[in-house]
Order: C-alpha cells, then structure tokens, then sequence
C-alpha cells in the first residue's frame, strides 16, 4: 500500500471542491481518509482539510495525486520528515512536549521508514528503538532515563479506525449508546462477533463488577466460560468476593439467589467467604482444595481463563488474587490485552473505564450498563469504539447464551 | 464605472491557444478596428462608461483582451499569471499601467495560473472563479485571502468555454447567463445552490459569445446574432445593446474580455 497525506484549503466546502477530490480519489481506484477538519464559521473564512490518500501502487498514487492536485489538493510539505526524538531525562519522567498517544494504530517515522507502533494505548508516549526499528508505546511510570521518546508531531501517522476494523460489526450502529434499540438485534450481533473472534482463535475480554452476581446472572457468564468464550477476565475484589459467596452459602450480599429472600446474618457471609479464601492462600489453592466447587471463579480456574483482580480503596478484605497496588494491576491487565478481539463490559463503571484506556481502537468493545452514563463516560474519556447497551445485565447474558445456543443448533442443521 | 481598455492596434491570431483560434482564419485589422471603436463608443457615449486606455504593444496581439489582465480590487491590482509564454509577456505592461496610477500591485505565486477578471467575476455577495482550463484553483484561493471574500471555484471543462468570463456573465445579484456544458456536475451544483435565478443560453447564442458581455447596471453590451437572450434580458427589464464583434470571436473574445473593470 503506498499512502500520502494531502491539504486542501480555502473555500472548499460550499464550492463542492472537497467532495469531488474525494469522489475522485475513489473513482480512480484509490482509497482516503479525513485525517482532520477545520471548517470556516463565517462565508468568508477558509476551511482546511488534512486527507489521506492510500493507493495500491506507487504508481497509482501518484496518479491520483497528479490529478487532485488539479482541484486543489497539494502534499502535505514534510510528511515524511522523521520523528522528533528526545531522551528521557529521569525514570519516570518523559522529555518536554513528548507525544501523547491516541488509541488508535499509529505509524512513526524512524530512519526514512514507517514503522508500527505496538501495543496502541492512549495517554502514552512513543519510545523507539531505532537500532531494532521498533517502536511501541510506554507509559509515564515504566519509561526509563535514557529512553528515546518522540517529542512533537512531526513523524506521526494515525491510521485512521475505518480500515482496521471489519465493516460487519454492528454497522448499523450509528450511535454509541442508546436505550431505544432493539436490543435483541444487537446482542444477535455480538453473539454473533462472539463466534467470529473464537473461529479466529482470537481472546475475549470479559470485565464484570458484582451486580453481575447480585442480579443473579453469575450461572450465564459461567456458561459462557464453559463454552470457551471468556479468555481473559478483569474485575474487583467485589465480584470475585460476591462469587465466591454465592458458591460456599448461596448468596450475593447476604440474599439467597435462588429464593431471593435474605438469609439470617446473612451480610457476614461475604466477609466469611474472604477470610475461608485468604485461609485457604487464594482462590486458585480453594478450588484445587475443593472448597469453592461452582462459579464463575471456579470455572475461570478449570479453563484457564487469565484474570487480573485489581483493588480499589473500598475493598473488603481483599482476597490473596487482589492486586492492591494500582499500577502493578495496570501493567498486568496492559499484559492480558494483548491479543483481545472483543471486550465485553457488564456492570461496571469503574473496571470499563480503566480497561477502556489500556485498549487500542481497534478492540472491539461493548459496553452493558443499567445506566447509560457509564458508556458516554467511557467514550467520552477516549474510548470511542466503544457500543453500549442499556440493560441490566442479566437479560442481557440469558439473551446472549440463547442466541449462542441457538446459532450453535442451527449451525449444526443439516 | 470605469473601464479599461487596449486598442486592437496589433491584434491578429499570431498562435492559437484555443479552439477559436485558427491562423488559418485571419482577423481583418481594419474592421476589428472599426468594431473595437463602435464598442467603446456605444459604452462612453450611451452607457455613460469612463473607459481608460493602455498602450498596446507591438507583438502582443491578445493584449486587447484587457479582461485578463489581472483584477483590480480596491487600491490594489493583482496581477496575472498567463498560462501560455505568448502572453505573458503582456503582464509587465499592465503592471505599469496600473502603478502609475497609484494601484498596490500584488503578484501571486509564480506557480499558479491567473489570467484576471477572465475567470473570477463576483455576483451578489460571492465571487465565482472558473479553473482548470486557464487559471488555477489555488491561484483564486489565494486572491481570496487577498480580499478577504469567499470565492467559489467551479470547474470549466469544455475548452471552447475557456474563460468564465465565456460561459457565465452575472447580471445583477439574482440573475445569470450561463451556458450550462461548460461545468460539470459539481459546478452546476453550486451555482444553482447559490444564485437565484440562473438563465441558460442556448448552444448557438453561446458560440456568438451571450454570455460574454458587459453589464452596466441595467444595461447590457453583447454580440450581435443572440436574439433569444436578447428576449429574455429584455423580459427581465435589462436595456440590451448589440454591437458585432465577430473578429474578436476568431481568436475566442468577444464585449467583456475586451474590458477589465477598474471600479
């Protein structure tokens, strides 16, 4: 693919002369994208537009230049001048006016070559290797003195979100979070990526808070886990506390789930469940010394699934898994991306925003909340490829273990 | 209003820069003289026109098209950038012509084509700039920011309508003459978008140059041989004169180009 960046400015948009280069661009075979717009508020004021053009050739592309350039577009002046870089001058100190990342696939330019930068994380910066030709991105407490950091904005690419995700997924979509769609159609969807992302051995990210177990909706995550579509799950102390409850006395903060009537003393059941967890030395040593024999965590231990238990300062007890130390936690969930399709957040705000901002763009992510706050937070703090889901979550996993069910059956029709 | 103007003492077709011009098909001197004449008498003695003149220059035949010289804005006169070397030569002389007279000269970039009024005319609050063929969409974006209005380019595509100033002739700030196959789709698209009352002129009219005429006020300087324009201006309360200008149409001009409008 050979790609260029070009402008267009001046009175572009009521003259039709933006859409027509783009047309253009399109109708000779080439591919754009918008990489910014800045539009005058005032007839007079000129509009300016950054557009990237991606050919299939050189040649092409610089055909296609060739002729936009005739309506205006001219290359962008220094587009392929390297990164500016810049040591860091302490452990834990980036250089002056670094580069804060995006979430988005970013290209750097490092030798008179573009290269990928790993790992896309927003509110990072760039480190870069020029001798191994890497780069990937670091965050402000893992980056060592000495470390080369790219400092402005020269050199950078982002790859815009449009050409790294499969158009399939939830297109008719048009806006993020929404209490009036129809959920059964979107949760057929999401069953649905479920299934494409396991077929392409791709991991699935599950990150729940505990009114997935008050609820009563514990039994379908733990379906879901059986069925191999949870490869990794990040949660609190709460959730796993809550869990963990539930399978040594039957209830979630005291009220039996089955019968949903409140147990006597039932509010020491959780603080009992932690303290029997921390005899026991973690809930990898209970489940192995047969103490915990259902849940979520039972089956996470029995699949393999990879889950990261980050503390908060409200945390009873915690268990032995919780990590209480934020950044190590960080870093370890920064490890357990790696690799993740499709990220699945159920009822909580706290864990989904802090995961949202370890994703790259290109993670698709699904947002379920009772409240819809908690996805225009999510997006709104970057986290843009993010689609919500307006529902308690219980319904929401019963309706997503049947339309699996049922597409494995009609899978299986002859 | 004020008009400048350059007798045809040295025109001829010399070259041939577009469709028109053939130099098989010689201009008569003598009776481009005489219609040179007649249209500046009809503009200064009925219309009432203060017409300025520049000396023309030997070797310079197309400096009689004065409308392409540059665009006088203001105190400021913005100079063209000829897309053909046979005329830009013509550049320095108007250049002079206008210091003299007190005019700020402004030279665009030297990579950009401008050839003047002959693509950028202004109707009602904007101005409509015609590229690709003569003059450059960059050049008009430029001379935008020069002053400071919005200029919208349109595309010419038919290179028998070379000029704007061919093609499309504002009347006043609702009406236009246009001749509709000279843009294309996107063109067509904003003019409609931005101008009330479009009026098309027919193929025939527009090969006898409707569209190129002067309009001062209510009056309107136009070819003779377009009666069905002449109808429909003359409907529309406009005072049409006809003056024959068909020796200026073998090399491609014909009432506005032989004018550049100082103010």
């Amino acid at each position: 693919m050979a790609r260029s960046i070009i402008e267009i400015s001046g009175h572009i948009i009521d003259s039709l002369i933006l859409p027509k280069i783009l047309d253009l661009i399109v109708n000779l075979g080439a591919e754009f994208e918008i990489l910014d717009i800045q539009i005058g508020h005032r007839r007079a004021d000129r509009s300016h537009a950054r557009v990237q053009v991606e050919a299939s050739s050189e040649e092409l592309l610089a055909e296609v230049l060739a002729k936009i350039r005739e309506h205006g577009a001219l290359p962008v002046e220094g587009s392929d001048e390297p990164a500016r870089l810049d040591a860091a001058p302490e452990d834990g100190i980036f250089p002056e006016a670094f580069y804060a990342t995006t979430n988005l696939p970013t290209q750097v330019r490092v030798n008179g070559r573009w290269i990928e930068v790993e790992a896309p994380e927003m509110d990072c910066a760039i480190r870069v290797d020029g001798n191994a030709m890497r780069a990937e991105t670091v965050p402000v407490h893992k980056v060592r003195k000495g470390d080369s950091i790219v400092v402005g904005h020269q050199g950078i690419k982002i790859v815009p979100l449009e050409r790294s995700v499969p158009h399939e997924l939830f297109e008719f979509m048009s806006s993020a979070v929404s209490t009036e769609q129809p959920k059964g159609l979107l949760i057929r969807e999401i069953a649905e990526t479920m299934k494409n992302v396991r077929q392409k051995n791709g991991k699935i990210l599950v990150v729940a808070g505990p009114g997935l177990v008050h609820t009563g909706a514990a039994p379908y995550l733990v379906d879901l886990i059986e069925r191999d579509y949870v490869q990794v799950l990040f949660a609190g102390n709460g959730l796993a506390v809550h869990d963990i409850e539930t399978a040594l006395y039957g209830t979630s903060l005291g009220v039996y789930l089955d019968k949903k009537i409140r147990a006597s003393e039932g509010h020491e059941h959780h603080l009992w469940a932690i303290n029997t967890i921390r005899k026991a030395g973690g809930i990898r040593q209970a489940v192995e010394q047969g103490i915990v024999q259902r849940g979520i965590f039972y089956s996470c231990i029995r699949k393999g699934v990879d889950f990261v238990l980050a503390g908060s300062i409200r945390d009873d007890g915690p268990l032995p898994d919780v990590i209480t130390d934020s950044l190590k936690a960080q870093d370890l969930m920064r490890e357990k991306v790696r690799g993740v399709s499709l990220a699945l957040m159920m009822a909580t705000t706290l864990h989904a925003i802090a995961t949202g901002n370890l994703l790259p763009a290109t993670v698709k992510t699904v947002c379920v909340d009772i409240n819809p706050a908690v996805v225009t937070k999510l997006t709104d703090r970057g986290t843009f490829q993010a689609i919500g889901l307006v529902t308690d979550v219980e319904p929401f996993l019963r309706e997503l273990c049947q339309c699996l069910s049922q597409e494995l059956l009609q899978a299986h029709e002859p | 209003m004020q008009l400048l103007m350059c007798a045809p003492s040295y025109y001829g077709i010399e070259y041939e820069i577009n469709p028109w011009m053939s130099r098989a098909r010689q201009s008569d001197r003598q009776r481009a003289q005489q219609q040179w004449n007649s249209l500046r008498r009809l503009l200064e003695e009925q219309l009432s026109v203060d017409v300025r003149l520049v000396d023309a220059q030997p070797g310079l035949p197309d400096m009689v098209f004065t409308a392409n010289a540059g665009l006088a804005w203001k105190d400021k006169f913005i100079v063209s950038n000829f897309r053909y070397e046979v005329r830009r030569r013509e550049a320095p002389h108007f250049e002079v012509w206008f210091r003299n007279l007190g005019f700020e000269i402004v030279h665009l970039p030297r990579e950009y084509y401008f050839e003047g009024e002959g693509d950028l005319l202004k109707c009602g609050e904007s101005w409509f700039a015609g590229y690709h063929i003569r003059s450059d969409i960059n050049a008009h974006q430029k001379v935008a920011e020069i002053i400071g209005q919005e200029i919208l380019s349109v595309e010419l595509t038919n290179e028998w309508f070379y000029h704007l100033d061919t093609c499309f002739c504002p009347l006043s700030d609702e009406h236009v003459l246009f001749y509709p196959p000279a843009f294309d789709s996107y063109g067509l698209e904003v003019l409609e978008k931005y101008i009330p009352d479009l009026i098309p002129v027919a193929p025939e009219e527009a090969a006898r140059f409707a569209c190129n005429a002067i309009v001062a006020d209510r009056d309107i300087v136009m070819n003779t041989g377009c009666p069905g324009v002449r109808e429909k201006l003359e409907a529309l309360g406009f005072r049409v004169f006809e003056t024959p200008l068909d020796e200026f149409i073998k090399a491609g001009g014909s009432a506005k180009c032989l004018v550049l409008c100082m103010r």
